[in-house]
């Protein structure tokens, strides 16, 4: 690589950093101001360019272009006001994140509504009208609208800047990033500023997305990649800092554009490429930051928010009535396979909802009354799938060995990022928690020879006497109940009290001689090893496991199955867990468009239970027996 | 709020009642369990259920197979391995086939694959690529139609020998399927072509190609030549930022897939001229066994096939005649069938090898054109996988034993 080559893979970088940076800026702000974790952030994102293809292909020229960029740009930002009015405004009362469940919802549902509109087909857009070819730089072709691009990225930049400085609506913002109870209490209209920087942060992904379509397709695939980017951006920038992710789009685009250049590099005999690398660069860089700097380049530490949410009830152990319905419920699935005699597949589908319920409450153990928001727990469940899976495959181990592992590595994992993961808190835990779980997700896509790559690990089948579905019915139902009462029997125990003390309050609990980060640590083991085991028992009933087990995807699943049953209550992950699988299976055989059923479904679900599943039903028993 | 509570509990009773309730069980037709990544991977496999609905059609409107009419019960997998799983299992379980058919993505696939020997179903892997699927990890109960990843880097290979350039740079997805592609492509290249040279490779990740700096660094490699594996978006970005860039410019360029109308359509006028490729030029075939599925195609869906179409719609003509051929759907006697079955699809006569039970349908190798501001393909002809597929002994070697 010559110092020209490098030079101009630095200035191409620029322009990829403005598009990183146009996705991230919105997030940044909405989260800033609401503390909402906007899921649908690449969605709108995608949108953006699905519309902006619309009006440059349909209108044409010069106009449709970059008028549509500006069209777009509105238009999205209206469909944001909308989100905002007519969804999370009913929901700001609800336990902290469970805004993140509606929006959750919103991308199912935009997904469809972007396929059933545009169809299936890839559509690229014209190129910009004005910038379509390319200057001389260094010897080598620079097109002329990523140099349009580098310069659109400060300029933006810079008009936020000011807005934010010098008008009233920005002076707001930024004091309702600081104190928004305060902001309210000062008279100022709350909603109107929510509304309008939701439809702010949403013009800009808008715009975002607008500006992309010179450069790529319009795919339904957008949506995930550029939440990830941005997620990503946003937390190494530091949350709420428009200048930190524009700062940090840059380093995670640098980075890309060096990798890329370096190719295949010879160090001796060893040849190592240096592309494979942009697989996981930007969940690198954010775990480098993360760990140097907890609150992100530029940011500021969280300030704590008084919650706008009803205060949480203490748990309590369960009333004989529960503890009955409990039982029966035990009892019933003890028989299932007796009662499902004609209907195997009932037994199939339990074993996913076990896992599912496994997965669910070992997250619910760290995020309900640890606090801590793993945003990576399929880390977990994916050391566990693996950890099973490789002693099977390359030591021949037998079924118990490899349910022995699975926990064990898990554990270990959980062990490792917990300590760091622990010196955080809020946002920055969950998106620590989330680059440790993509650092562990490439590298096991990554490592052909060990872990099968991208293809996984094949004939991972449980051994006699579980080789029977019945059978390993029963292994699994003894596990998950198992392993929910132990979790159970943790948080009833002095070790959960002070681990709830630690969450409530650090300071006090700190005073009377609690370890806060010791006992948060051991917690995120304990919810590790037992994640561990759902993945364990994952492996065997598939047969088969793959890097997904480790993906985003499932992390966002395991959120999702939390909230939707009530993170403040002990049994509303259980619920969740059973819910979501139950519902997902279902749904997928119904219609072609299952995602937005199922997103519709949960729209639903978030609007009634705004506390979720069991909360809600708790809330009706209470008021039930306050008015008789 | 107290009727939104209701609607609430509603749904969810409503959701749960669905998922008891069974589908009417037809005596009098042969089911087939159908499953797929229909909602990641839509731009395929939209055309491919076109195409398999139109087949299952023809075959039905002539009477069916064996005095049976055929029946899809067709499933979306979850564009994951476990999902797609537990939903073969449903399949099995509860809506009773013990034929399978579909998948696209080869981790899916194999998953299906690991599934059929483990549970002795009978599975007619569809779309995916993955030579795993028929040879390191193939089974008694697996047999594969579309043209393998092997095959189709053997199939580019005389052109790519004939271009005579020695300096090649390699761009290709990082998951196996390009992994697989280019270890291939480096193998048989290096045989015929000792002193070749790889001056550089790009494996961006899998739908996330930052094009221009792979672009830029492919040009700043300066090759001769260029063996790509990208697809969709990633081909897409590819083409039009290597394009203002001049990477393409007087080189030659070794494409996988690029020709199939899924990708190169999308690129519209911008079709990189010249590049050799595999795909299917549909406008342009005029043999009779194509000309009569388009004619039926054109009428039936007012629009033209894509690869994916001729996917679907070879599965379920192969399926009719292997279980024609064993006279019955019984696991074994379809397995035997299958071993040594001819097809004729709209590519023409093909067959399923007995020795790894991989399909010998072929691909068309051309190259890329432009006519009507649209991409197509000039120069192609139709390359049968039974000659570029490695012999039944050596093959032998690469399978596990029965």
């Amino acid at each position: 690589m010559t110092f020209s080559s490098f030079l101009f893979q630095a200035i191409n970088g620029l322009s990829s950093a403005s598009g990183l940076f146009l996705v991230a800026a919105g997030l940044s702000l909405i989260f800033g101001v609401t503390r909402i974790v906007n899921i649908a952030h690449g969605s709108l994102y995608m949108l953006g360019t699905y519309i902006a293809y619309t009006l440059a292909t349909k209108v044409g020229g010069g106009l449709g272009f970059w008028g549509g960029i500006v069209v777009t740009a509105l238009l999205v930002g209206l469909l944001g006001a909308a989100i905002e009015v007519l969804l999370l405004r009913r929901i700001y009362r609800a336990p902290e994140l469970f805004q993140l469940l509606a929006t959750f919802a919103l991308v199912l549902v935009f997904n469809d509504a972007a396929l059933w509109i545009w169809g299936a087909e890839d559509l690229l857009g014209p190129r910009a009208p004005g910038l379509q070819g390319s200057i001389q730089l260094l010897g080598r072709r620079l097109p002329e609208y990523d140099i349009f691009l580098i310069f659109i990225g400060p300029f933006v930049l810079w008009l936020l800047h000011l807005g934010l400085a010098k008008t009233r609506f920005g002076r707001l913002m930024r004091a309702a990033t600081q104190d928004r109870e305060m902001v309210g209490a000062l008279g100022v209209n709350q909603a109107m500023l929510f509304t309008g920087v939701f439809a702010l942060g949403a013009m800009l992904a808008g715009f975002g997305g607008a500006l992309q379509i010179a450069r790529e397709p319009a795919t339904l695939a957008t949506d995930l990649i550029a939440i990830g980017d941005a997620f990503v951006v946003v937390v190494v920038g530091g949350m709420g800092s428009i200048s930190g992710a524009y700062l940090a789009a840059v380093i995670i685009a640098e980075v890309k554009a060096l990798c890329i250049g370096l190719g295949v590099v010879h160090f001796g005999g060893f040849a190592v490429n240096f592309s494979k690398l942009t697989l996981v660069a930007e969940f690198l860089v954010m775990a480098i930051v993360l760990i140097a700097r907890p609150y992100g380049l530029l940011g500021r530490e969280q300030v704590v928010v008084r919650s706008v949410a009803e205060p949480e009830e203490p748990i309590r152990p369960a009333s004989s009535a529960v503890k009955i319905a409990g039982l029966v419920l035990l009892v019933v699935m003890v028989c299932l396979p007796l009662i499902a005699k004609n209907s195997p597949y009932t037994l199939v589908l339990s074993i996913d909802v076990l896992i599912a319920v496994l997965f669910a409450t070992s997250l619910h153990f760290i995020m309900g009354p640890g606090g801590m928001h793993s945003f990576g727990h399929a880390a977990y469940f994916g050391l566990g799938t693996y950890g099973a899976a490789l002693l099977v495959k390359w030591l021949a181990a037998p079924m118990g060995i490899a349910l022995l592992g699975a926990p064990l590595l898990a554990a270990a994992g959980a062990l490792l990022f917990g300590w760091f993961a622990v010196r955080l808190s809020g946002v920055y835990l969950a998106m620590l928690t989330l680059a440790f779980a993509q650092i562990v997700w490439a590298s096991v896509f990554q490592w052909e020879e060990l872990t099968g790559g991208s293809n996984g690990i094949l004939g991972v089948w449980p051994s006699a006497p579980f080789d029977s579905r019945n059978a390993f019915y029963f292994l699994t139902l003894a596990l998950a109940v198992i392993g929910v009462l132990l979790l159970r029997r943790f948080l009833f125990a002095p070790f959960g009290y002070t681990m709830r003390a630690g969450r409530d309050s650090p300071l006090r609990a700190e005073a009377i001689g609690i370890n806060v980060k010791r006992i948060h640590w051991l917690g995120f083991a304990i919810a590790g090893a037992v994640c561990g085991v759902a993945g364990g028992l994952f492996a065997f009933a598939k047969g088969s496991i793959s890097p997904d087990t480790i993906g985003i995807g499932r992390s966002i699943d395991g959120l999702v199955m939390v909230l939707l049953g009530g993170i403040q209550t002990l049994s509303g992950p259980i619920v969740g867990a059973s819910v979501f699988a139950v519902l997902q299976d279902t749904i997928m055989r119904t219609t072609d468009y299952w995602r937005a059923l199922l997103g519709g479904i949960i729209l639903l679900l978030v609007l009634v239970f705004p506390s979720g599943i069991v909360g809600g039903f708790i809330k009706l028993v209470s008021r039930r027996k306050a008015t008789s | 709020m107290t009727t939104a509570r209701y609607l609430g509990s509603l749904a969810i009773t409503g959701a749960l009642a669905v998922s008891f309730a069974h589908g009417a069980l037809a005596q009098d037709t042969i089911k087939i369990g159908e499953l797929n990544s229909y909602k990641t991977q839509t731009a395929f496999l939209d055309p491919y259920k076109k195409g398999w609905e139109m087949a299952i059609e023809e075959i039905n409107a002539k009477g069916g197979v064996l005095g049976k009419k055929l029946e899809i019960v067709s499933r979306d997998d979850g564009s994951n391995p476990g999902d797609a799983v537990r939903v073969a299992d449903e399949l099995v379980t509860r809506e009773g086939v013990n034929i399978l058919t579909g998948t696209f993505l080869s981790n899916t696939g194999l998953a299906v694959t690991e599934f059929a020997g483990k549970k002795k179903v009978f599975f007619l892997a569809a779309e995916p690529l993955t030579d795993k699927i028929t040879w390191q990890n193939g089974n008694k109960y697996t047999f594969r139609l579309r043209t393998q990843t092997y095959s189709q880097v053997a199939m580019l290979l005389p052109d790519a020998l004939a271009a005579k350039k020695k300096r090649w740079a390699l761009v290709y997805p990082n998951y196996e399927y390009g992994q697989t592609a280019v270890a291939a492509f480096k193998e048989l290249m290096k045989a015929k072509q000792p002193d070749i040279e790889f001056v550089t490779e790009q494996a961006p990740p899998l739908g996330k190609v930052d094009a221009g700096a792979v672009a830029q660094a492919i040009d700043d490699a300066k090759p001769d030549a260029i063996f790509n594996v990208l697809f969709g978006a990633d081909f897409t970005k590819l083409v039009r930022e290597g394009g203002t860039r001049g990477t393409f410019k007087d080189r030659t360029v070794v494409s996988v897939l690029s020709g199939e109308p899924e990708y190169l359509d999308p690129v519209k006028e911008e079709a990189p001229v010249g590049w050799i490729v595999t795909g299917y030029p549909w406008d342009k075939i005029k043999t009779p066994e194509h000309t009569a599925f388009l004619t039926a195609y054109q009428k039936k869906y007012n629009d033209y096939p894509r690869l994916g179409s001729i996917v679907g719609y070879t599965t379920m003509k192969s399926l009719a005649a292997g279980i024609a051929k064993a006279g019955s759907t019984d696991t074994d006697k379809l397995i035997t069938a299958f071993e040594g079955l001819k097809v004729d699809g709209p590519f023409g006569p093909f067959m399923y090898r007995a020795s790894d039970h991989q399909s010998t349908l072929g691909a068309y190798v051309g190259k890329i054109a432009l006519e009507n501001g649209k991409g197509t393909m000039s120069d192609f002809k139709y390359v049968d996988a039974a000659t570029v597929l490695p012999g039944d002994a050596e093959v032998k070697k690469l399978r596990p034993a029965d």
